[in-house]
């Protein structure tokens, strides 16, 4: 088992090299043939080892595949851990690599950059397993990294395009941010245990929460809670959580496979895979808890409200990426650690085919992403209508859907986090995951109707030649299309009430909301009805039925809307002003001080006083010395004579 | 009455003078030979008053020294001063600034 396990980590690594380096020689077919390939090898030996794991009753498999170093009792090693959490991740990432990479072959199909955009998406999937199967933070921390900078190199994919290289260092810088954070959380973790391992690390987590750091002279902090808290600021940068999230909507600039497989489905949820990972720390921080809370809820509902505003196609579905990973975030905040993961799984489906089906529409209308200059695409494509309308209900949450399923549970298990305190925290949470119900609805429907129904406000030369993209592109839309429907009946009993998740998350007994919900669990069908009774489902409904009357019904009421409310609208077009913040003051303020030190402090202080300056000091204090030096003999006989009676006067003086 | 004292302060005086008039002087050549003789003629003088004070005519008879070196060198002086003469058509003290930094 072991040996397959290496075959999946590795066969897209070799895959990626091989179209990287000889992609001129095997061709365009055989890039996209040997990536396909070892990418489907990894999907098939993925769902194997779940059997193993979880059909068969298998154990999970902690070992050291290669020590790197060891430095002072610090081992620093290759190793993977697999346990059910571990197995499903790995399944959802080469699932979805495996659609995106054949529908990249009809997305792609004219671009140049070809087989490089394979060698790129290969090397992804293999960081984003190493990230997942790791066993240390080290191994963690790489594949971190890793999918950070695949994601660098395909957002700038098109280089030449001066905004694609604006979001693919914006990518980088923000998620930068994030990492700082992390690697010292990293640092204190082995500050604390010596030790970069899960299973020590996890094993002395009760010692390491008894004590505390000091911050400032006054101020000392719990060690688990600021080391947690430094570990969620890593996952804020890469999951995308407020106020690190400006860079998702700007990775839009890469082409839409990409778009859907990492920051969709896959390298936006090591975040929140990695705090579930992380779950015997954290579950020692109420505080940490607390922190994770806040934020996801706020990004939920804010970003939420910010994709209504959005014109572009993939802009909308980038902003409800953030709402979306907001909820994860919540419910990890609220410690149903299984109900994030389920949601991370029910999304990286529907929304990697929601990406997936707006990329079909920019392609059939020759890469046009404005919503505004669409409409009524309904009948011409109709493989894409159906695919993308099951992924919009998946994504509003409809009884029955996948999205409903871990949509649903999530908010139940916002609803009983009640440990938290009955204070503003518990509101802010449960308020902003119910009322984002409302306004993902809002913003998905907008976009479904606008795109596919009403006018159709396309131009004429576009409208002669739409239809139905190619099969390598619908064929993965319906594949993708299949689990965001069914998926969620078939496996929310197993997954959140069954115990799926075994050792590999840990949820003490106090914060166990999944298993308060899962005391009135009576199967699917009796979770749909009880959801009738509840809230989330009418305010889906009502935000469909606002989305069909402001689009459909009343077209021109939106403009009347927008101008009435144009303070809102301002606030909200602007994205918060969190992008001119950054801009105007992060960036602003660091190249300035970059161009004080440059001017002020390399060429006038360094150059100018040290280096050069000295030199002129010398100069003119030679200038001034030179003219004792007259050329009169007298003149130094003078010299010589006042130097011989300061002499004598000394002697004189001396004795 | 006229004691040791009185002998060396008027070699010194002389002596001062002279040394004066080196780096006063800037327009005449001969001028620097002569209080460089003046220097000398001082020295002597300090010379024959300790030997006549402390009774050893060892002073007197290095005068006799100095007196040869003295015209020695004012003949050298005076040689150098003409050839100059003959290569500058001028003694002035301050054209002789070739060596100026």
């Amino acid at each position: 088992m072991r040996n397959v396990h290496l075959a999946i980590v590795l066969a897209p690594l070799l895959a990626a090299i091989v179209a990287g380096l000889f992609g001129r020689r095997i061709g365009r077919a055989g890039a996209h043939w040997i990536t396909i390939l070892a990418v489907g090898v990894s999907f098939v030996l993925s769902v194997l080892v779940l059997k193993g794991i979880y059909w068969d009753g298998g154990a999970p498999d902690n070992y050291s595949i290669y020590t790197w170093a060891v430095s002072d009792g610090l081992r620093m090693e290759v190793g993977f851990l697999i346990d059910r959490l571990t197995a499903l991740m790995m399944v959802v990432v080469t699932f979805v690599s495996l659609m995106v990479h054949i529908y990249t072959i009809g997305y792609m199909h004219d671009d140049p950059g070809y087989q490089r955009f394979f060698s790129y998406i290969s090397l992804f999937t293999f960081s984003m397993l190493m990230l997942v199967m790791s066993n240390n933070f080290l191994q963690l921390f790489f594949g971190w990294e890793a999918v950070g900078l695949v994601s660098y190199l395909l957002i700038g994919f098109w280089f030449k395009r001066e905004s694609a290289i604006f979001a693919n260092l914006k990518a980088f810088l923000v998620n930068r941010v994030g990492d700082f954070g992390f690697i010292l959380g990293i640092a204190g973790i082995v500050m604390f245990t010596n030790s970069l391992d899960y299973a020590e690390v996890f094993s002395s987590a009760e010692s390491i929460a008894g004590q505390s750091v000091q911050i400032t002279g006054a101020t000392s902090w719990n060690a688990m809670t600021l080391i947690c808290i430094l570990l969620f600021i890593g996952a804020m940068g890469k999951s995308a959580q407020a106020p690190l999230h400006v860079w998702l909507p700007d990775s839009m600039e890469g082409p839409t496979p990409i778009s859907a497989l990492i920051h969709a489905a896959t390298m936006v949820t090591a975040g929140i895979f990695m705090v579930a990972r992380m779950s015997p720390l954290f579950e020692l921080s109420e505080t940490a808890l607390g922190v994770v809370l806040l934020i996801g809820a706020l990004t939920a509902f804010l970003m939420g409200l910010i994709g209504i505003v959005q014109n572009d196609i993939k802009r909308v579905v980038a902003y409800s990426t953030l709402s979306q990973l907001g909820y994860m975030t919540v419910a990890l905040g609220a410690s149903a650690y299984g109900a994030a993961i389920f949601h991370l799984m029910t999304h990286a489906f529907f929304k990697a085919l929601l990406f997936l089906a707006a990329g079909s529409v920019i392609i059939a209308l020759h890469h046009e992403q404005d919503i505004r200059k669409m409409g009524g695409l309904r009948k011409y494509m109709p493989i894409t209508y159906w695919t993308a309308l099951i992924g919009s209900l998946a994504l509003i949450g409809f009884p029955g859907t996948s999205g409903f399923f871990s949509k649903d549970a999530l908010i139940e298990a916002v609803r009983e986090s009640h440990w938290h305190g009955q204070g503003l925290i518990y509101w802010i949470a449960y308020l902003s995951v119910l009322l984002g119900v409302f306004v993902t609805a809002l913003y998905t429907f907008r976009m479904f109707f606008l795109v596919f129904h009403g006018k159709e406000r396309t131009d004429k030369k576009t409208r002669a030649h739409l239809h139905e993209t190619a099969a390598v592109v619908t064929v993965p839309l319906i594949l993708l299309a299949i689990p965001s429907a069914i998926i969620g009946w078939i496996t929310i009993g197993p997954v959140l009430f069954g115990g799926f998740f075994g050792d590999a998350i840990f949820v003490s007994e106090r914060h166990d909301v999944l298993s308060r919900i899962g005391e009135t669990f009576h199967g699917s069908a009796g979770f749909i009805l009880h959801s009738l009774q509840g809230p989330v489902v009418w305010l889906a409904l009502a935000g469909v039925g606002t989305a069909w009357f402001l689009y459909l019904k009343r077209p021109d009421l939106s403009g009347v809307v927008r101008s009435r409310l144009s303070g809102l609208y301002d606030l909200l077009d602007r994205k918060l002003y969190f992008d001119d913040l950054y801009i105007k003051g992060f960036a602003a303020g660091g190249r300035g001080l970059g161009q004080l030190l440059w001017k002020v402090g390399d060429e006038r202080i360094i150059d100018g006083a040290a280096v050069n300056g000295t030199a002129q000091a010398v100069r003119r204090f030679s200038g001034v010395l030179r003219r004792v030096q007259t050329g009169y003999l007298y003149d130094y006989a003078f010299a010589m004579i006042i130097g011989l009676t300061l002499f004598l006067g000394w002697l004189l003086w001396v004795n | 009455m006229i004691g040791l004292q009185h002998y060396l302060s008027i070699a010194a005086i002389l002596f001062a003078l002279s040394v004066a008039g080196i780096f006063i002087n800037r327009r005449n050549l001969i001028l620097l030979l002569m209080c460089i003789e003046l220097m000398l003629l001082a020295v002597n003088f300090n010379f024959v008053a300790f030997s006549r004070y402390l009774g050893d005519e060892t002073g007197q008879v290095f005068v006799f020294f100095i007196l040869t070196v003295a015209a020695a060198e004012a003949a050298i002086g005076l040689a150098i001063l003409v050839v100059l003469f003959r290569n500058r058509r001028s003694i002035n003290v301050q054209e002789l600034d070739s060596m100026k930094g």
